[in-house]
């Protein structure tokens, strides 16, 4: 199976990141952009073939490496 | 009195960290690379060195937490032995759980380099103790993910039992409550953003990171 990860820095958590790519979206003529966040997405395979199996395991991951809890949320695809 | 640098595939301030522990204490130091699996015996203090470890790949600090010599530090930690997480070394002991809360990219997105002045918050920890009645302390911050983070139940919890040992007099990256270098509950774990490897010599600019380093070998 192949598993998508979104990480992104939990609301309330400033992203200077978003903040600056919203800025420069604004100079380049769209004032309406609101709330840019800038996160990270990680792809990988997995030997794993049941969906829900899978999803236990990437979580795992997660909350071990693939994302700081402390900051970050984290959304999980697997197909 | 005995000391051992950890070094990790990116690490830039080791060489830094063992001389200032050299010259400041007369300590013995011993480099440790990130792959050994047992640090030398009868240490006083491990140090986290600053630097980019494994690139800042994934999160600053996030892959050095994984490394194997972190187990031996995490486990000398719980015996007592001082730790102390410099710069990306304090990124790396947020990563792997010795210290509460996280670093963020600078709230001016900038990379800061300059001398700061710091508060001495308190200076009734092992590293503090030996500035006696002096309250502040200059160092060199040098850093692009120092702005410190942790919930607001953290912040109140750390500054309530004494955790947070150095504060930004002039705070210059977002740091939450001007927060610069925090202990664990136990006390025996530092981490601070500025450095004090780079101010333990009137021809750096500062002394004041000398008397940190003495410090620890003075209540080891």
């Amino acid at each position: 199976m192949k598993a998508t990860v979104h990480v992104f820095l939990k609301p309330g958590v400033l992203d200077v990141q978003g903040k600056a790519v919203e800025n420069a979206l604004h100079g380049l003529g769209w004032p309406s952009v609101k709330d840019a966040r800038v996160g990270r997405v990680i792809e990988f395979d997995l030997a794993e073939t049941d969906a829900e199996k899978a999803k236990a395991e990437v979580k795992t991951m997660c909350e071990k490496l693939l994302a700081n809890t402390v900051i970050e949320s984290y959304r999980i695809d697997v197909a | 009195m005995k000391a051992a640098v950890v070094v990790f595939p990116g690490s830039n301030c080791d060489r830094d960290c063992k001389v200032a522990i050299e010259r400041s204490a007369g300590a013995r130091v011993e480099m440790v690379w990130h792959q050994e699996t047992a640090l030398p015996d009868d240490l006083d203090l491990i140090v986290l060195p600053g630097g980019f470890s494994y690139g800042d790949y994934l999160r600053c600090g996030a892959m050095a937490a994984q490394s194997p010599v972190m187990k031996e530090v995490v486990s000398a930690a719980a015996k007592g032995v001082a730790v102390v997480g410099i710069c990306n070394g304090f990124q790396v002991l947020t990563e792997v759980g010795l210290l509460p809360g996280a670093l963020l990219r600078n709230a001016g997105l900038k990379y800061v380099c300059k001398p700061v002045g710091l508060d001495i918050v308190n200076g009734q920890t092992r590293f503090t103790a030996g500035y006696g009645e002096q309250r502040q302390a200059v160092m060199t911050v040098g850093n692009g993910e120092g702005n410190y983070f942790a919930d607001e139940e953290t912040l109140d919890r750390i500054e309530g039992e004494g955790q947070v040992v150095f504060r930004y007099q002039e705070n210059p990256n977002g740091s939450a409550r001007a927060i610069a270098g925090i202990v664990n509950a136990g006390g025996n774990v530092l981490g601070l953003m500025p450095h004090p490897d780079r101010a333990f010599d009137a021809d750096l600019g500062s002394e004041d990171g000398a008397v940190l380093f003495r410090s620890i070998f003075q209540s080891a």
